[in-house]
């Protein structure tokens, strides 16, 4: 009993301060009691629901070898040290997604994405992660696709893979777009962002031959020239030749986005690829440690309300009212269907034995959450009249301060036209109105919280644009080792469609496949770009739908599986996250699909521009009727995509049903794993016999 | 000190994916004695290759 005392004494005082959170009024709260509400729940329940996870559900037996130490190869199976892992796996999930979600899903107030974030990762994401690692550590590390088809059958597993190169394309589609939005008519930013590109060759070019392989060193001179551009960045934008050079519209940069990612997923991967991948990754873990410093030091009010008006609906920064929307606007953080794919990728070939499984599995992902809770509060302690006039469109707002402070203080959030110059000035900018896409918002955050720390108020055009150069610089290298990713995903499924094809002429297979997936996320970033409402609008709910579809699907094979083993008494612990995810999905992509409300759903928003043209109106915000007809069929583009996810998540529940159905019947598990018994021997054993032989 | 700034280190390097050099040549030697063993930069770069250049590019939205 006295071992429990520690855990309960943190569990009260996560659910006092979660309490504080949700039940002041007036009084602005703290920052400080969310970080704390989230820590303390997050400790609690990787003491206890991880363990009661590991030990009675999942059966994690420490004797028994994992692909590590069964296949030991000294190369891709590696029994690793946990802390290690934990590094190694915590920065392969964490990326944009977390930080971005929460941003805009504060539009809602503080308060539901606090308790979605804190209770979605607890009971769904983490399990979700957890499940998924235990089922590859279970079988060599197998990927997704296949551990559906190993448990659920070949057509099920090829769904599944199709789904999943859908989510990898809108993936890519909205991170691009996020980009776009942060670095359009932004001469600093994109100086920056530019420069990282001659950079990070210099860097390959160092590795590959000056000095090869010595990343850390090769990091730091990366660090040194990213920092230098950054302070050079501002001379650029003053500058009157330079300045305008690097000022873009957004549909100039859409292109230049796309050729990128064509070029640079076809160039050697030590060029470019991962030269920057080490910076991004450095910069990235450093960024996220420095803002947990700087939320604890700075520990400042939350001075969005805990709910806005707009939990009802009618948001400018996305449509839709609270249930179901924002459980698919707070994707990753709180679940994330994506991880699926990482947590059947390299950590189970890593894992040195079952009994870390809880702390990569289950830990990684509250970490994760961790990083969401601060994106939030980021958001949160801005003043709501600046958060609501950079994430509304401009079509609601305009494009200048007095148009925007008028129709945002309108919203009820007063916001007068000087305090938005000042801002945008103070951060460096010429507008921050309409920078959607939550980046450019939690960049103002961080530029506060570090200001405060580090420079003062002078330093906060600085931090807003090394915020922003992180940010970018780590999606781009996702944009680039995705296109990859679905480069490859693609060649699978035309594989299993036509084999040949693929392997007579792998080469051409290559960039034709790679072709086909920059065409296809380049097309919903075009569509993006140029809608009138933003864009994000309307490619961050489809995103949202597809991951937390994938979430559906993992733990669907979760509990397939579970079953399979006989473990019935304990499948609620992926059931019921299951049932909510497909909740929240089904009914979000139904409202998608066949709401009445032309703000929220496609086909009504289609009928309404299809009824103007035929009677020879042009609606705002299109300008021309080839604008009008553009609406039409991006409107039904985005609802057959809407449509697929559904048909695919619901066939894959019908595997799942039958799948069960004859695990039920069958009076012995019917479960395929591989590696088989265990030896008896733990970890801790071989470590005392190895002590025992040395001496 | 020194030791935990080779923790560090080795997190660092499996944050990108670069696996333990000296845990390949502990294994090869244990494993496979007398087969032919990449030294450290042929060992860097396939892991490089690996981690980049196949499926799955590693890391999420």
């Amino acid at each position: 009993m006295l071992r429990h005392l520690p855990w309960i004494a943190i569990g009260t005082g996560g659910l006092a301060a979660l309490a504080h959170v949700a039940l002041s009024r007036g009084e602005p709260v703290n920052a400080l009691w969310v970080v704390t509400a989230a820590l303390g729940c997050f400790l609690v329940a990787y003491r206890y629901y991880a363990l009661f996870i590991a030990r009675h559900v999942m059966g994690l037996d420490a004797a028994r070898p994992t692909p590590a130490v069964r296949r030991a190869d000294g190369l891709d199976y590696v029994a690793t040290d946990r802390t290690v892992l934990f590094g190694h796996h915590f920065a392969a999930i964490a990326g944009a997604g977390p930080l971005v979600g929460p941003v805009l899903a504060a539009q809602m107030g503080y308060l539901p994405g606090t308790l979605w974030i804190i209770f979605g990762v607890i009971f769904a994401g983490a399990v979700q992660d957890f499940i998924v690692l235990f089922l590859s550590m279970r079988r060599d590390g197998r990927s997704l696709g296949e551990l559906v088809r190993m448990e659920m059958g070949q057509a099920a597993g090829t769904i599944a893979l199709m789904g999943a190169f859908m989510i990898m394309v809108i993936i890519l589609a909205v991170l691009a777009l996020i980009v776009v939005r942060a670095l359009a008519e932004s001469p600093w930013g994109l100086f920056t962002v530019a420069a990282t590109v001659p950079l990070a060759i210099f860097m390959g070019v160092y590795t590959r031959w000056i000095r090869p392989g010595r990343i850390g060193e090769v990091s730091l001179v990366g660090l040194v020239g990213l920092l230098a551009a950054i302070v050079y960045g501002e001379q650029i934008a003053a500058s009157p030749v330079w300045g305008p050079a690097f000022t873009f519209t957004p549909q100039a940069l859409c292109f230049i986005l796309i050729t990128y990612g064509a070029i640079a997923s076809v160039l050697p991967v030590w060029l470019l690829l991962a030269p920057r991948d080490y910076l991004s990754t450095f910069l990235k873990i450093g960024a996220i440690v420095a803002l947990a410093i700087g939320i604890v030091i700075m520990a400042p009010p939350l001075r969005m309300p805990p709910l806005t008006q707009f939990i009802g609906g009618g948001g400018p920064v996305w449509s839709g009212a609270l249930f179901p929307f924002l459980f698919i606007t707070i994707a990753c953080g709180a679940v994330s269907g994506f991880h699926a794919l990482i947590a059947s990728g390299t950590t189970p070939k890593l894992i040195a034995t079952e009994a870390d499984a809880p702390l990569i599995g289950y830990g990684a992902m509250l970490a994760e959450a961790f990083v969401a809770i601060m994106a939030l509060v980021g958001a949160c302690i801005l003043d709501p009249g600046i958060y609501f006039t950079m994430n509304s469109p401009a079509a609601l707002i305009g494009t200048d301060a007095a148009s925007a402070s008028a129709a945002v203080t309108a919203m009820g959030y007063p916001i007068a036209a000087e305090t938005i110059a000042n801002v945008a000035r103070d951060v460096g900018e010429s507008t921050i109105i309409s920078r959607t896409g939550g980046a450019p918002t939690l960049a103002v955050a961080m530029a506060e919280i570090f200001a405060h720390i580090a420079g003062g108020p002078g330093m906060k055009a600085f931090w807003y644009h090394f915020a922003i150069l992180f940010e970018a610089l780590f999606i781009l290298t996702a944009v680039d080792a995705g296109t990859r990713a679905g480069r490859f995903m693609l060649q699978d499924l035309i594989g299993l469609a036509a084999p040949r094809f693929i392997e007579g002429r792998a080469q051409l297979a290559g960039l034709l496949c790679t072709a086909l997936c920059v065409g296809a996320w380049g097309f919903f970033l075009y569509q993006g770009v140029t809608d009138p409402l933003g864009g994000v609008n309307t490619l961050w709910p489809i995103f949202g739908i597809s991951n937390q579809m994938l979430a559906a699907i993992a733990l669907m094979l979760g509990t397939a599986v579970l079953f399979r083993m006989k473990r019935d008494r304990f499948a609620w612990v992926t059931v019921v996250p299951t049932v909510w995810l497909l909740i929240c999905t089904l009914s979000a992509g139904w409202l998608k699909l066949f709401s009445a409300d032309p703000a929220v759903g496609f086909l009504a928003h289609a009928t309404r521009f299809s009824d103007a043209i035929g009677r020879g109106e042009v609606l705002a915000p299109a300008r021309d009727m080839e604008a009008m007809r553009a609406i039409v069929f991006n409107d039904r583009i985005d609802a057959a995509l809407v449509a697929i996810f559904l048909l695919i998540v619901l066939a894959l529940g019908g595997f799942t049903l039958r799948t069960v159905l004859a695990a039920r019947r069958s009076p012995v598990p019917t479960v395929r794993e591989i590696g088989g018994a265990s030896t008896g021997i733990t970890r801790e054993d071989r470590a005392l016999a190895a002590e025992g032989a040395a001496a | 000190m020194i030791r935990l700034w080779h923790r560090c280190a080795r997190i660092a390097r499996a944050m990108v994916g670069l696996p333990d050099y000296g845990t390949y040549l502990q294994h090869m030697a244990q494993r496979h004695p007398g087969a032919p063993v990449m030294d450290r930069l042929a060992f860097f770069r396939d892991r490089q290759q690996a981690r980049y250049g196949a499926k799955g590019g590693g890391r999420c939205c």
